[in-house]
């Protein structure tokens, strides 16, 4: 897998490079602004772009307009932001633009190794990785709208498959069998009126539900 | 009319007539020169305008005139407190006028100090007058009495001669007394009509403190905002690295010992815990989107994290200044954080709108109610801080509830 990486701290691209490195991927270039970002991704055509939101010059949400404008030149590429503070405000802005194949975690989840790394391949493969703390932040504000109806388990299932995971994820996070995983979603589909015949399609439906994006 | 010790007698007398007398005796005859003028024609200008008034244009002429004439009067017995006396008058502060005369006749009319000046106009020839008439009287009178003296004494009038010399003496020794006597009544009438009322130095004394208080202020912030980009751009980054590094170590150094793996694990756990707290700290600090994406961002994130249902609604077409933003941001962080903590509400409201170039804040629960920013350091902060940019904030929490904060900030 072809990784360009965009973050300005040295210290961490570095660090980034070595566990990709040690992950089977190959980081092809590292940019240390958004500029240089547009044009590593425009010479290389990674296959996943992982970026830092705040950079150089302006120290602002750089990192994140130049996700946006990725995303619109180049639907298919899958890209991961990363960012010290996750706020709702991003998330939407970027999941605006798709929800498959995009990523918006909290910097510390890179010490997680092996759940970073699993979170990074599921965006590369066209999934959802959500930071847990977003999801929290979304879910607090929904609250007077159909996902009312739904059960403080259905709920975090529901929370997990906006985090992007797969029903055994699910059934792994909840300690709970993966069937009994199926049955909460069916029961989720059902209270938020979503009966179509497709069940990915479904579980996007309810993750768009559930964002209000 | 400070005057250095004088010990020896021969000091005072030679001080008696030394140049500070002279300038005293010509400050009071050129008082007179200036005086007598300026009075006549404000004067005649007062006058013409109350003879005239049926014509309307004359006294509305004059009157521009006379306050014309007082600047001028003024200006120049400034200069001649400074030539003689060494005195400066502290100048009022300056007011910016309209350009329609009849507008700025009104504001002259208007402004407290115009009178008081023109009162000292009026008043001076008097003190001068007296003064001049006075002093030069004196002097002339004891110069008068020594040529009698010296007449007398060739003449070999003994007795005459002794008079005489008595008598001039006495108007020679008084006279600089005389000077400095109404030099100094000018001088008092001077200060306390022309230079600034006590109200005028309040003005510009309130004015320098709001000055500087909103330097403070934005200095502050300013530095606020400095640490946390220190912080995120150093410390934190560094500490991800490290709980990275910590993490590899823990994932791929599986053959060690167990307690060197326990360690590991603890550093690591150790690691992504100081992250947290230092995240927690750094946002409360100053939250990066505020200064990205502004007000409605940073609150929307701030409803989102509220342990209750937070409705929202932000009308701010466009972004109002760091210091005010940050302020408001700052009252909703609190007020949140106090309704999750005493409230007991089961839902609150946030609304941010802009009328009149202030900023319009309103934080509603439906709570227990008996807020009282007396008590309580969480509202008194806030009154501090709400304080600090000259916004208002009014607290209407009776007890049962409901409670809802009123927060008012100036944009300009």
């Amino acid at each position: 897998m072809r990784v360009v990486l965009a973050e300005d701290s040295v210290l961490l691209r570095e660090g980034l490079i070595r566990l990709l490195g040690s992950a089977g991927m190959h980081v092809v270039a590292a940019a240390a602004d958004a500029g240089e970002l547009l044009r590593a991704v425009d010479e290389h055509e990674p296959d996943l772009v992982v970026t830092d939101v705040r950079m150089p010059p302006s120290h602002t949400d750089e990192g994140l307009r130049a996700a946006l404008v990725l995303r619109r030149q180049r639907p298919t590429l899958a890209i991961l932001v990363l960012s010290q503070y996750v706020e709702e405000r991003y998330a939407t802005q970027l999941l605006s633009t798709a929800t498959s194949g995009i990523g918006y975690l909290l910097k510390d989840r890179v010490a997680d190794v092996t759940e970073f790394l699993d979170a990074l391949r599921r965006v590369a493969a066209g999934g959802t990785a959500l930071d847990p703390e977003v999801v929290a932040q979304l879910l607090l504000r929904r609250h007077s709208d159909p996902l009312d109806r739904l059960t403080r388990r259905e709920r975090e299932v529901l929370s997990l498959i906006a985090e992007g995971r797969s029903n055994a994820g699910i059934a792994e996070a909840l300690v709970i069998s993966e069937s009994a995983v199926g049955k909460h979603i069916n029961n989720i589909f059902t209270k938020l009126d979503l009966s179509g015949a497709d069940k990915d399609h479904r579980r996007v439906l309810a993750v768009l539900r559930f964002l209000k994006v | 009319m400070t005057s250095t010790e004088l010990t020896t007698p021969w000091e005072r007398i030679s001080a008696h007539w030394s140049a500070r007398t002279w300038l005293r005796t010509a400050h009071l005859v050129t008082g007179l020169a200036v005086a007598l003028p300026g009075a006549a024609v404000i004067l005649g200008l007062v006058a013409a305008a109350v003879m005239l008034v049926w014509t309307v244009v004359v006294p509305v002429v004059a009157l521009l005139l006379l306050f014309g004439v007082v600047r001028l009067l003024t200006r120049l017995q400034r200069s001649r407190f400074s030539a003689f006396l060494g005195t400066d008058i502290p100048p009022v502060p300056p007011r910016r006028l309209s350009r329609n005369p009849l507008r700025r006749l009104a504001e002259e009319a208007r402004t407290w100090s115009a009178w008081r000046r023109l009162s000292y106009h009026l008043l001076t020839p008097l003190i001068n007058g007296m003064g001049a008439v006075t002093v030069v009287g004196v002097w002339s009178g004891g110069l008068v009495t020594a040529a009698f003296a010296v007449r007398t004494w060739t003449a070999g009038e003994t007795w005459h001669t002794a008079a005489f010399v008595l008598v001039s003496g006495v108007l020679l020794v008084i006279g600089p007394w005389l000077a400095r006597g109404f030099t100094l009544l000018d001088v008092i009438a001077a200060e306390a009509l022309l230079g600034p009322s006590v109200s005028d130095q309040l003005v510009r004394r309130v004015e320098t403190l709001r000055e500087s208080r909103a330097e403070v202020v934005d200095a502050a912030d300013a530095e606020r905002r400095r640490i946390e980009r220190d912080l995120h751009d150093g410390t934190q980054q560094r500490l991800v690295s490290l709980a990275m590094n910590l993490g590899m170590a823990r994932a791929t150094l599986t053959d060690l010992p167990e307690p060197a793996h326990q360690v590991i694990v603890q550093a690591h756990e150790e690691a992504k815990l100081a992250l947290k707290e230092l995240r927690d700290f750094v946002r409360g600090l100053h939250p990066a989107v505020l200064n990205d994406q502004g007000l409605d961002a940073a609150l929307s994130g701030l409803a989102a994290r509220a342990p209750l249902p937070v409705r929202l609604d932000v009308d701010m077409p466009e972004r109002v200044s760091p210091t005010v933003e940050a302020v408001a941001f700052f009252v909703v962080s609190e007020a949140l954080t106090n309704i999750a903590k005493h409230a007991q509400a089961s839902e609150a409201e946030v609304t941010v709108g802009r009328r009149d170039g202030r900023l319009q804040l309103a934080v509603f629960d439906d709570g227990l109610g008996g807020a009282d920013p007396s008590r309580g350091s969480g509202l008194r902060g806030l009154a501090q801080r709400v304080g600090s940019v000259d916004g208002i904030l009014i607290v209407d929490s009776p007890v049962g509830g409901p409670t809802t904060i009123r927060v008012e900030l100036p944009c300009a």
